[in-house]
């Protein structure tokens, strides 16, 4: 027999999350519901004498392979809006109502049956777990290490990209730059050869005048920047301080 | 409280699993689905574990979890290679298979 | 020298070969490379001959085993050569005439740029027509029919930038393959009820057979020979064959290929011995195209068609004589030789008519031209007489015996045969005199500028040795039965029957309806001025004019309800057949394009009809008991 409450509690943070597979617009909004669903089943895993699995739905669920789909979000971009309104014909409303169909059948049935339960449930443990694992089911175990491996490696088939054209040396990108006219060189750092080292003054050329471009241009646009003009004037005027702008 | 509840539990998460499968064209929601299905298998195994008093339905849902780690790791592995391929990991855009 | 008679068949075969592929370098030399030819094989033909003429008469017969053909289980089939009186006259027919007509083609076709290419084609036509005669079977005797087809097509359009005369190669090339279908059917027939092809087994097991195998064989043959030798109802092409060069007129579609009918009836003897029906067909196809030929030359103007149809009707009269069985195969070959001289030589004398009015073919602007053209004159002149059947010439010898063979037989038969070959031979001497007199005879009806002269040697030797043939070659070979007797050993010895008149009756009727025709023809066409043009006639000469509407008749009988048949036919397959077939291929497409909506390429619909379906197993299993 398990506690009930305990039951309603893992019902909740089970159940409520899930339905965010349904209803949420963002994928990283699912992948978080379904972290804590995850965590629920792993605390149902403890309540049903499951203690190691539960262990290890935590890490393997949680810990990897959500967090691999967030990666895989990130690498495909979180803006990956999905279109909430339904394109196939019908799909929306006989999914809707097949699923519950499904849903409202099996729990039809499983609230019909009746098992005797046992008196007092096996506590998964680790040392029991392993025992079983590798004496009774050793060769599920090997051949799950296969499975694993055949996985992998196909994973890296799947995202490896080959190289079509040959690749671009830094010479080539150089020669480039200039063909299009772009700076040969890199734009100079803000602050080089100024008196300041800020990122919103302008570098000074070796004559002295300031380098207008070498000051981020969104800094310019929040007009967080300091006039090349002022320190300009500073030059010609020692005597004037910085604390002065 | 009879450990029944637990499948009743796991058949619910089941359909909404499913129904996440069916409803959702972002691939890696529709993706999370299955796993969700997965995982109520598992609910179900662990729970008829507790009910029968053997551990071999821990081991199960052990095996499970392996493999469902392994259709997760391929799975989204296709996803990024149709992503690079379509730019998009709608489910609605690979239409090659219509007849 | 019987063993080389290969050669005969080898040698132009040869040259043909090499007039065709050498190019224009031959040019030069080709036309007498082609007479060559033709004269080695005339040599061969004529040294084997005299070889056979020392034999035995009952081992004249040899057969020359070339090399095994069609080696096929039932079929077993040489290649093989049979020299017997019978092929070896036509040898020398075919060669001796041939060589001359080479000969005159060289001056005739001087001045033509395709001179080589014309000798290479009449080489051709002399193999072929040798291996024709030569076979000792029936489906190498199709391989020289055939090439006698090929040649004759070749050889009608070889001014085939005219586009009249491409059709009308087309149309004896077509007319000729119905004919062909007739042999072919023939083989067919003969291998499943006799059992092989070559003449020996076709013969030896002919007396088995049953009377209707025998006269479908027959019937058969005589479609074939219909089709080559222009008898009704297949004799629409010669008139249209005269398109060609006029030598080749005087060969092929005169003196040899066009006979090829005869000469395959009477080889095939031993079948219509068997099957009467069918040799009545052919003695009445003869009887009926010789007054139909007649009748069609008393109408034309044009000399070559006069000429054309005139050996149409003389066919005629040879195809009634082998149609009378033994009696008539000797006749019908002898008429078949002395006609291949005086008709050659006729159609020689035409050429050089033309030769020497500038191609003018309309006998109404002829007239007069005896004192232009005396040679020409003289042996034309010799060919009418011997057509005429005026005695001593060649054609009285070998007419006249056919008159009289078919007046042979009981009931109602000799009548009508013996009245259609007396009638005919009234109707011959008035259209032959008519065209006779209108070209040599009269006043001069010719158009501006014509300078009618006589032609070279080289065309008027020729003519005058063809003519001396028509002269005396029937009386050499009747003196005596000579040709008869030589022949016996293949047509078999003819019992002597009396006709149902007496011959001397027969002979003076004759005589007398040939002296009348030829008398009518003088008093309108000789002594009275004839119209430049054709004038209004009656409806019978318009019809006569027009080949009796042949040509009407065919596209009224064959061609239309053939083209409405096929069109029907196409009709009915395009909506019957194929619009079953579519019908059906469209209701397949059309189940396809709805259960294709269901295969819309959407995953997510897939998933749902698969979970659709899972809950439907799960309804079932729980439902069925569990």
């Amino acid at each position: 027999m398990v506690n009930a409450a305990m039951f309603w509690i893992i019902a909740a943070i089970t159940v409520i999350p899930a339905f965010s597979l349904l209803f949420a617009r963002k994928a990283v909004h699912v992948a978080m519901s379904v972290v804590l669903v995850m965590v629920g089943l792993a605390a149902a895993y403890v309540t049903l004498g499951a203690p190691f699995l539960g262990m290890v739905q935590i890490v393997v669920y949680t810990g990897a392979v959500m967090m691999l789909f967030l990666f895989v979000l990130m690498l495909v971009g979180v803006d990956q809006r999905e279109e909430l309104k339904e394109t196939i014909k019908g799909q929306r409303w006989i999914g809707l109502f097949t699923a519950a169909g499904l849903g409202a059948f099996l729990v039809s049935i499983v609230v019909r049956t009746v098992l005797p339960v046992a008196p007092t449930g096996v506590q998964g443990e680790p040392d029991v777990i392993a025992i079983m694992l590798f004496e009774k089911y050793v060769l599920v175990i090997e051949v799950l290490g296969f499975l694993l491996i055949t996985a992998a490696v196909g994973a890296l088939v799947l995202t490896h990209t080959p190289r079509l054209k040959p690749r671009r040396t830094q010479l080539e990108v150089q020669r480039d730059r200039v063909r299009v006219g772009a700076d040969p060189v890199n734009k100079p750092m803000p602050g080089v050869y100024a008196r300041h080292n800020a990122l919103d003054v302008p570098a000074l050329d070796p004559e002295g005048r300031p380098i207008e471009h070498s000051v981020s241009r969104v800094l310019k646009i929040r007009n967080q920047t300091v006039e090349g003009e002022q320190w300009r004037a500073q030059l010609e005027d020692p005597s004037r301080k910085e604390g002065d702008r | 409280m009879d450990p029944i509840n637990f499948v009743i539990l796991a058949s619910i998460l089941f359909a909404i699993g499913s129904a996440a499968v069916l409803l959702r064209r972002n691939a890696i929601i529709a993706f999370m689905g299955v796993e969700l299905m997965l995982n109520a298998a598992n609910l179900a195994l662990v729970a008829f574990s507790r009910i029968h008093g053997e551990i071999d339905g821990q081991i199960m849902a052990f095996f499970v979890l392996v493999v469902a780690a392994a259709e997760v790791v391929v799975g989204l592995a296709i996803i990024i290679a149709v992503f690079r391929a379509r730019q998009t990991i709608s489910l609605d855009e690979p239409a090659e298979l219509k007849g | 020298m019987l063993d080389l008679t290969w050669l005969l068949i080898a040698v132009p075969l040869a040259s043909s070969f090499v007039l065709l592929l050498a190019g224009k370098r031959a040019n030069p030399w080709g036309h007498w490379l082609g007479v060559a030819a033709s004269g080695t094989a005339f040599v061969v033909g004529l040294l084997a001959f005299i070889q056979m003429l020392g034999l035995d008469e009952h081992d004249r017969s040899h057969a020359v085993h070339l090399f095994s053909w069609i080696p096929g289980g039932e079929l077993n089939l040489d290649a093989g050569l049979l020299v017997d009186p019978l092929s070896m006259t036509f040898v020398l027919l075919v060669t001796f005439v041939g060589t001359l007509i080479h000969l005159y083609s060289v001056a005739y076709m001087e001045h033509d740029p395709d001179r080589r290419r014309f000798f290479a084609y009449l080489n051709l036509f002399v193999a072929a027509m040798l291996l024709l005669v030569l076979a000792d079977s029936y489906l190498l005797l199709f391989v020289g029919w055939e090439g006698v087809g090929l040649a004759s097509y070749l050889l009608i359009g070889f001014w085939n930038h005219k586009p009249e005369y491409a059709t009308a190669a087309n149309k004896a090339f077509v007319v000729n393959r119905i004919g062909d279908i007739g042999l072919i059917l023939a083989m067919g027939l003969m291998f499943a009820y006799l059992g092989g092809l070559d003449f020996q087994t076709v013969f030896a097991a002919a007396p088995e057979a049953t009377t209707a195998q025998l006269t479908a064989i027959g019937l058969m043959l005589l479609v074939a020979a219909c089709g080559k030798s222009a008898q009704f109802p297949l004799q629409s092409w010669l008139g249209d064959a005269m398109a060609g060069p006029t030598p080749v007129s005087a060969l092929i579609h005169a003196a040899t290929m066009v006979t090829a009918g005869v000469y395959l009836i009477v080889r095939s003897a031993p079948v219509f011995e068997g099957a009467p029906a069918a040799q009545t067909t052919v003695a009445a196809i003869g009887a009926f195209t010789l007054i139909l030929g007649a009748v069609i030359g008393m109408a034309k103007d044009d000399i070559k068609k006069a000429l054309a149809a005139s050996t149409m009707s003389q066919i005629g009269y040879m195809m009634l004589a082998a149609g009378l069985g033994p009696i008539g195969y000797a006749f019908a070959i002898f008429h078949l030789v002395t006609h291949g001289f005086f008709k050659a030589g006729m159609f020689l004398g035409a050429g050089s008519v033309m030769h020497g009015m500038s191609d003018q073919v309309d006998m109404r602007r002829f007239g007069a031209l005896r004192t232009a053209m005396v040679t020409t004159w003289v042996t034309f002149g010799l060919g009418w007489l011997a057509i005429l059947g005026v005695p001593p010439f060649s054609g009285f010898w070998s007419k006249d015996k056919i008159i009289e063979a078919a007046f042979v037989g009981e009931g109602a038969q000799p009548w009508i045969l013996g009245g259609a070959a007396l009638i005919g031979a009234g109707l011959t001497a008035f259209y032959m005199s008519r065209l006779f007199f209108m070209t040599f005879h009269g006043k001069a009806r010719w158009t501006d500028g014509q300078h009618p002269h006589e032609s070279p040697a080289l065309m008027t030797v020729p003519m005058i040795i063809l003519a001396v043939g028509s002269a005396f070659l029937g009386l050499f070979l009747a003196m005596g039965d000579r040709f008869s007797t030589w022949l016996e050993p293949v047509t078999g010895h003819a019992e002597h029957h009396e006709p149902v008149l007496p011959v001397p009756v027969i002979m003076v009727a004759t005589l007398l309806l040939v002296a009348v025709g030829a008398w009518i023809a003088w008093r309108k066409y000789g002594a009275a001025d004839v119209p430049e043009t054709a004038p209004a006639a009656s409806l019978a000469t318009i019809a006569a004019r027009n080949d009796m509407f042949q040509d009407s008749v065919n596209r009224g009988v064959f061609e239309r309800p053939g083209t409405h048949l096929t069109r029907t036919l196409v009709y009915a397959d395009a909506a019957i057949v194929d619009g079953a077939v579519d019908k059906t291929a469209h209701g397949f497409a059309r189940t396809g394009e709805s259960v294709r909506k269901t295969q819309n390429g959407q995953v997510r619909s897939y998933a749902l009809t698969m979970l659709v379906g899972l809950v439907i197993v799960i309804l079932v299993v729980v439902q069925g008991g569990l």
